[in-house]
């Protein structure tokens, strides 16, 4: 286990300054995220378009350096694409996460595969992996409209 | 026993963890086990196994005797009046589900009173929120202060007519509030209403003594205490028992069973349906003779001295912010680091070798009391020393590093 894998400059500058932070004005999605082993809570505020497009995406929470970063990530990387692609970079995001060593998306540019990929040392650490997946399963939550609340022990 | 060669009776500090010594401040989770401890079920297992009970061979008549000693011996070490009133279960919960079940059954109808404190552990809230739910009773929060101790006024004020049991903790496991049990107790007897206690953390850490309390129910686990998991022990004044429905059915709870009628056994075996984790009540007993053989009043002055080194030197730690200020502190801190929360500070500290807790502790209404969602702990048990103080102090200050902090 390395620690510096972890806790990357990425991530320690994301989780200590989260970007697109807040409720976004004219959102018509949004999902609630808990962790019940940590308390860590992230809502997610989607505005999507006519065109199912990701027009603006943010989110509010409180967790750990892990949690932020991956949440301020995501809202970075996703928010532009349509619903579709969002979808599938969240799933390449999971499988990342959880098994692979490479981040497979052909939606994403260099620089945001590299951003993305500082959250790859999270694998060493096993208790870790939902801090960071979490805000992942509330986005596809918010973008499917569901109602109830994503809990970290009942997702995959 | 001498305190400060105490270390080495527990095989586990042997070992590294991340390359580094294993600094253990998990007590107030669970405990590490001595030798004498793993040894014996060991050797239970290997030379004398056997089901107790019924059965007349030499084998389970001496498992059986052996049991019988373990509740002796947790008779004498919390001096309850009679070896009968010590009820083996799973573990500290079974113990209060077990009384909150039964005792809910017989006395508890729609209206009725229970009341809780905010220091409470899941296990001793949850249970009771099930008579919320199944019979329409009602739950009480007795308040705690800014420095985490009980508001013993309200506790006062909150007891009416329709209040049917107290149930409290005996030491906090985030705040370290060690609580003035008899004290609650007197209050509580005035008004006739019985007191349930979680002795969980008090038990491995202070001297406790339920005759002298006078507490109606005592609840605590094994393995906190140093012991096997899978023992819990349950303290009832036998009155309960003898007047009290039995909790699970079973072998060895009956004593006469008819296709239209059963008879109960009498208490403890009422309470003790089915085959018991034998082994690790048997061994439990080299538990409480490793507490016994360290001197409980030396257990108490080393951990003191611990806890004050500790908090002398977290405190000095810039970002450190220790949670609750109560009267009686035993060693239990919590604490939380502005800047950094407190799964990266566990995750950062394990790096090192040194094993906390982050998170709520099971304790979610003391958190909300407490606006925090989750904090780190610090527990103390009897093999730290100074040592293991210095080596959480730098490896608190790496996460300060990591997190560039100031």
């Amino acid at each position: 286990m390395d620690l510096k894998q972890l806790y990357q400059d990425i991530i320690l500058d994301h989780g200590k300054s989260p970007r697109n932070f807040g409720k976004c004005v004219g959102h018509n999605s949004e999902a609630k995220g808990y962790n019940p082993l940590c308390g860590d809570l992230v809502q997610v505020y989607l505005k999507l378009n006519d065109k199912k497009k990701v027009e603006d995406l943010t989110f509010e929470g409180s967790g750990c350096a892990i949690s932020m970063a991956s949440a301020s990530i995501m809202t970075d990387l996703v928010k532009g694409k349509s619903c579709e692609v969002a979808r599938k970079i969240a799933n390449a995001f999971l499988v990342m996460i959880k098994s692979s060593s490479e981040m497979k998306s052909d939606d994403l540019e260099d620089d945001q595969i590299t951003k993305i990929m500082s959250l790859s040392g999270v694998k060493q650490f096993p208790m870790r992996i939902k801090c960071a997946t979490l805000s992942w399963h509330t986005l596809i939550s918010a973008m499917e409209g569901k109602k109830e609340e994503v809990n970290t022990e009942t997702t995959d | 026993m001498k305190i400060e060669n105490i270390k080495s009776q527990f095989p586990i500090f042997s070992r590294k963890i991340n390359g580094k010594p294993l600094v253990y401040l998990d007590s107030s989770n669970s405990s590490q086990k001595p030798i004498c401890v793993i040894d014996r079920l060991n050797d239970f297992y290997k030379d004398e196994f056997s089901n107790i009970g019924r059965s007349i061979h030499s084998l389970a008549v001496n498992a059986t005797n052996k049991f019988e000693e373990t509740r002796m011996s947790v008779k004498n070490f919390i001096n309850a009046k009679s070896k009968d009133e010590i009820i083996f279960t799973k573990n500290a919960t079974e113990s209060m589900n077990l009384i909150a079940t039964i005792f809910g059954q017989q006395n508890i109808e729609k209206g009725d009173e229970i009341i809780v404190t905010e220091l409470e552990h899941h296990s001793n809230y949850v249970p009771w929120h099930f008579l919320r739910e199944r019979k329409g009773a009602i739950i009480k929060f007795v308040p705690i202060n800014e420095d985490g101790d009980i508001i013993i006024d309200e506790l006062k004020r909150l007891i009416t007519p329709k209040t049917k049991i107290v149930t409290v903790t005996h030491l906090s496991n985030v705040t370290g509030t060690i609580v003035p049990i008899k004290e609650i107790v007197e209050i509580a007897h005035k008004k006739n209403v019985p007191v349930l206690v979680d002795g969980c953390q008090a038990v491995p850490h202070i001297k406790v003594d339920v005759t002298d309390l006078d507490c109606d129910f005592y609840a605590f686990s094994g393995h906190k205490v140093y012991g096997p998991t899978g023992v819990g022990i349950l303290y009832a004044k036998k009155k309960w028992l003898e007047e009290l429905p039995p909790y699970m059915g079973g072998g060895a709870m009956i004593s006469e069973v008819k296709k239209d009628k059963i008879l109960y056994a009498s208490p403890p075996e009422k309470y003790e349906a089915g085959t018991m984790p034998t082994a690790e009540v048997i061994a439990f007993n080299e538990s409480i003779k490793f507490m016994e053989s360290i001197g409980i009043d030396n257990l108490i002055k080393h951990e003191k001295e611990i806890k004050e080194y500790a908090l002398e030197n977290l405190r000095k730690i810039n970002s450190v912010k220790i949670i609750g200020n109560p009267k009686n502190k035993a060693g239990v801190i919590a604490f939380v680091m502005q800047g950094i929360h407190p799964h990266d500070i566990a995750t950062i500290l394990d790096d090192d070798g040194v094993a906390i807790r982050a998170g709520h502790h099971c304790c979610q209404i003391l958190h909300e009391k407490l606006n925090l969602t989750a904090t780190a702990r610090v527990s103390i048990g009897v093999y730290n020393n100074k040592e293991d103080i210095d080596k959480l102090c730098k490896a608190i200050d790496n996460c300060r590093k990591i997190f560039d902090l100031k």
